[in-house]
């Protein structure tokens, strides 16, 4: 069913955004207010992916860059809508909707920001179902959808479009390029697609899974229940159904550089118990990527690895990780969808160079349940759509 | 010897500390001239246990009369925030996400002007010194008299803040004070700029309150080094806090919660300290304020600092009570209480005129109060009960019963059972714990510059930083062997060559009260 969404809704789904970003995704806190600022009384139609029309024209809208540029220099507020334009004129088509490529972080805004400039619905679906570090990293491209052409737009008006035909790594590597000639943070369109390629490529219902995630931290926490498991039951309705608490400690060190236009490093949360030398660690691109403890791999890409406060369950990004912090990690695992051979080719541990395979973070029994799962559902999509057809 | 004073709203308290030990304790209601008190405090303490203005070590004082001018929205200078950043940035202005009263109260205006740095180094656009003069002229009509200017990554590279600065100050004059973030704040825009807009609205009534405190002690024949509590519960001298007043934000806080864990002995804990203008509830965990994790709200701005998660009432001794509805705040007489409240001879029905009719506390004249009805006193202090507990209830996160703790001198406001949370502790010299708290304040040495880390070495590059901050703190006055590191944050800066960082640690510990400073 369709819903509208209102700025009341904006500050649980922040919460739920930064625990789907894993980490990096940028700050929603920021995007919240871009929203804000433009949205006013008024609502958003958020359209769930089953309902929507095959042919409806979707353009998803996003922001890339790397998060420890954009919570110091803030949009001029017009690019993302400026992107849309852009790519629809290239295109010769208006768009009947927009949707996110990324459900983690400031991206579970930007359609949003679109939406209420603009009036166009927005997809209850993405492309990542958490947040990526890179363009290529999408369902959408892993099931025959491609990201190109793709429009990019900066705060002094500049427009580029760029269009590497198949080859989304090309389109990915291009569009980086240039997002750091703009300084760092631009906004694109990019993914154009029919609602029949969005039933079949997007993890869909991320946006409402998102808002439900903050809604049931912030209901625990004023109830006096456990925010964990609140998460918990929350997940269990979802493709995401499995958490595990993998650590609480405090953070010793974060280690941080900006190369190539990611925020890279390793942050390392040590026990509590001054006596005990055990300790996790975290390598993180923006999102975090991989977790050992004890030299030991506990949770690892594409599932999720999120550091939280470690009472009121606040979600915590790297760039927002403190020497000090009495923190949780929390290992969540994916929908079967992020875990095909060919998904964990795209967004897998081989595709951020790291040498460990794919581990499911909630063992491999209950993993091999939920692919079964998946093929069958896929098996009904196909076989909806050829009934449709 | 040493003396730790607390200048709160309402009240001024003060002790005489030998180490740890409490030799004297007063409490003084605060005056409008914050001179009078202090001078009569540390007139009552030598009353109390004879000194010589030269036995004293050092003067260490808290005070919440910063945060109290912003909760209250009082006393605030005709801000200007003008940040440095266009294009970028237009999207949200500075001030954006600031409640619409305390803008009103600061009289703040919001520009916008060219400048600023990408990441890398490389302006976003050049500064434009007709468009800085033309928005100074604006801010000089409409009566401006502090400014803060935010860029940009300043943070990395801070010359355009000092360049409008000085183009700005020029059409200004030299009565206008300026604040500028990068000497505030850390890397996020909004939140560095919030604390500098906070920071340069306080810096009149700093300067006020500094030479007012600095002519009291004086006046008592104490030449001994004075210092102010900050936020982290180190200290600062004096000439810091007049650039800088916001560091002293969120020391009260500190202050009341150190002050009651060393008072009552507890070290898990719920601590609610009332003053004259508010209640403030923190929690003890293993004999450490709380720390706030990500975003601090301070009278519902974002900001960035490191301080003790704190929920601040407009509950106090001091606070007007409604007499139809029985609520009680925010709005308070200060310290004109000993001349406005009811048992002072006073017209305004105050919290404490309800506690003295109530029977729970002796102070000025009860034949005042006799004619508030029984049933109203108990309605109003129901009310208080009712408040605190909720808010003690959102602070803690499990339902598990926890031990509550009162100090400040409002805490007779409270009954002694607390709605949900049982018995209320209340440790002997429950009433000055501020001051306690302020004189065991520590000291810290910090280090922030920016460093080449050639690869492979950041670890022992880091070791290297750490252990010149230890030195520091230790030249400071720690005591080495209390000294730890409590902040510790890394910037990389990409533009310069060699892998430079910008890398601040903090190493606090102890003052080593055996010699001098």
């Amino acid at each position: 069913m369709s819903w509208e969404l209102t700025a009341a809704d904006l500050p649980d789904l922040a919460r739920g955004a930064t625990l789907l970003g894993t980490g990096g995704g940028g700050d929603p806190y920021i995007g919240k207010m871009l929203v804000e600022q433009v949205l006013g009384d008024r609502s958003i139609t958020i359209l769930d992916p089953e309902e929507i029309d095959d042919d409806l024209f979707v353009i998803p809208t996003a922001q890339m860059g790397a998060p420890t540029v954009m919570i110091e220099k803030i949009p001029a507020g017009f690019e993302p809508t400026l992107a849309l334009r852009t790519l629809e004129e290239h295109l010769g088509r208006r768009a009947g909707a927009t949707m996110p490529i990324e459900c983690g972080g400031i991206n579970s805004m930007i359609p949003l920001l679109v939406a209420a400039e603009t009036g166009l619905p927005v997809v209850d679906a993405d492309g990542m179902g958490r947040a990526f570090p890179e363009l290529s990293m999408e369902t959408f491209a892993v099931y025959g959808v491609h990201g190109s052409p793709l429009a990019i737009a900066g705060e002094r008006g500049e427009r580029v479009i760029i269009d590497t035909g198949d080859d989304d790594r090309q389109m990915e590597w291009l569009a980086r390029g240039i997002t750091i000639r703009l300084g760092g943070v631009a906004h694109i369109a990019e993914y154009a697609m029919r609602g029949a390629d969005v039933k079949r490529t997007a993890v869909p219902r991320t946006i409402s899974m998102a808002l439900a995630l903050g809604r049931a931290i912030r209901l625990a926490r004023e109830d006096h229940r456990s925010p964990f498991e609140a998460i918990a039951t929350t997940l269990t309705t979802t493709l995401y159904s499995h958490v595990r608490e993998l650590f609480v400690g405090k953070v010793s060190d974060v280690e941080r550089r900006t190369t190539d236009g990611f925020a890279k490093g390793v942050a390392v949360i040590s026990s509590l118990d001054p006596s005990s030398d055990e300790r996790l660690e975290i390598v993180f691109q923006n999102e975090n990527l991989i977790a050992r403890k004890n030299g030991k791999v506990v949770a690892i890409v594409p599932d999720l690895i999120c550091v939280v406060d470690h009472e009121s369950a606040e979600p915590i990004t790297t760039e927002g990780l403190r020497y000090g912090q009495r923190v949780r990690v929390l290992g969540i695992s994916t929908p079967a969808m992020m875990r095909t051979p060919e998904a964990l080719q795209a967004f897998g541990p081989t595709a951020f160079g790291l040498v460990e395979p794919f581990v499911p973070v909630e063992g491999d029994a209950a993993a091999a349940k939920a692919a079964r799962t998946f093929q069958t559902d896929a098996r009904a999509v196909v076989t909806a759509q050829g009934a449709r057809a | 010897m040493h003396i730790g004073i607390d200048v709160g709203g309402t009240n001024t308290d003060a002790v005489l500390m030998d180490d740890t030990r409490t030799l004297a304790a007063v409490k003084h209601a605060t005056t409008p001239d914050v001179t009078d008190g202090i001078v009569q405090a540390i007139g009552d303490l030598r009353a109390g246990h004879h000194f010589d203005g030269e036995q004293i070590s050092a003067v260490m004082i808290g005070t919440t009369h910063f945060i109290n001018a912003l909760v209250q929205a009082k006393h605030l200078a005709p801000t200007a925030a003008l940040r440095l950043g266009l294009p970028a940035t237009k999207a949200l202005p500075p001030l954006v996400d600031w409640p619409a009263e305390l803008v009103k109260a600061l009289s703040a205006r919001s520009y916008l002007a060219h400048g600023g740095y990408e990441f890398d180094g490389r302006p976003i656009s050049p500064l434009d010194p007709d468009e800085l003069r033309s928005h100074a002229a604006d801010m000089k009509a409409h009566g401006i008299r502090s400014v803060a200017i935010s860029s940009v990554f300043s943070p990395v590279n801070h010359d355009l803040e000092i360049e409008a600065a000085r183009i700005v100050g020029e059409v200004l004059g030299p009565d206008v004070a300026i604040s500028l973030s990068h000497e505030i704040g850390r890397i996020g825009l909004l939140e560095r700029e919030n604390a500098t807009i906070i920071n340069a609205a306080l810096r009149e009534l700093a300067s006020e309150i500094v030479d007012g405190l600095t002519a009291a002690v004086r006046k008592q024949g104490i030449e001994a080094p004075i210092f102010l509590s900050q936020n982290d519960g180190t200290l600062m001298d004096e000439d810091y806090v007049r650039l800088y007043p916001v560091a002293t934000f969120a020391s009260g806080p500190t202050n009341s919660m150190r002050g009651a864990a060393v008072t009552s002995g507890l070290t898990n804990c719920a601590v609610i300290d009332i003053g004259g203008t508010t209640t403030d509830i923190g929690l003890l965990i293993n004999g450490f304020p709380r720390e706030t994790s990500n975003e601090v709200k301070v009278a519902g701005i974002r900001t960035n600092f490191r301080m003790p998660d704190v929920l601040s009432l407009g509950i106090g001794g001091g606070s007007i009570v409604n007499e139809e509805t029985a609520e009680v705040g925010p709005e308070s007489v200060g310290y004109r209480i000993t001349t406005e409240a009811l048992v002072f001879g006073g017209s305004t029905l105050t919290a404490t005129d309800i506690a003295v009719a109530a029977g729970r506390a002796d102070i000025g004249d009860p034949s005042k109060v006799a004619h508030l009805d029984p049933a109203f006193v108990d309605r109003v202090l129901t009310r208080i009960a009712a408040r605190v507990a909720e808010a003690v209830d959102r602070m803690r996160t499990s339902p598990d019963p926890i031990p509550v703790v009162a100090v400040g001198g409002g805490s007779i406001l409270l009954s002694d059972e607390l709605p949900l949370f049982g018995a209320v502790h209340r440790p002997d010299n429950y009433a000055v714990a501020n001051a306690i708290g302020a004189s065991i304040a520590q000291v810290g040495g910090e280090i922030d510059k920016v460093y080449a880390i050639e690869p492979g070495r950041r670890d022992e590059a880091i070791a290297e930083v750490r252990a010149e901050a230890i030195d520091k703190a230790i030249a400071a006055g720690a005591r080495p062997n209390s000294v730890s590191i409590v902040d510790f944050d890394e910037i990389p800066i990409p533009y310069l060559p060699g892998n430079a960082t910008r890398i601040r640690v903090k190493a606090v510990g102890d003052l080593d009260m055996g010699g001098p400073r």
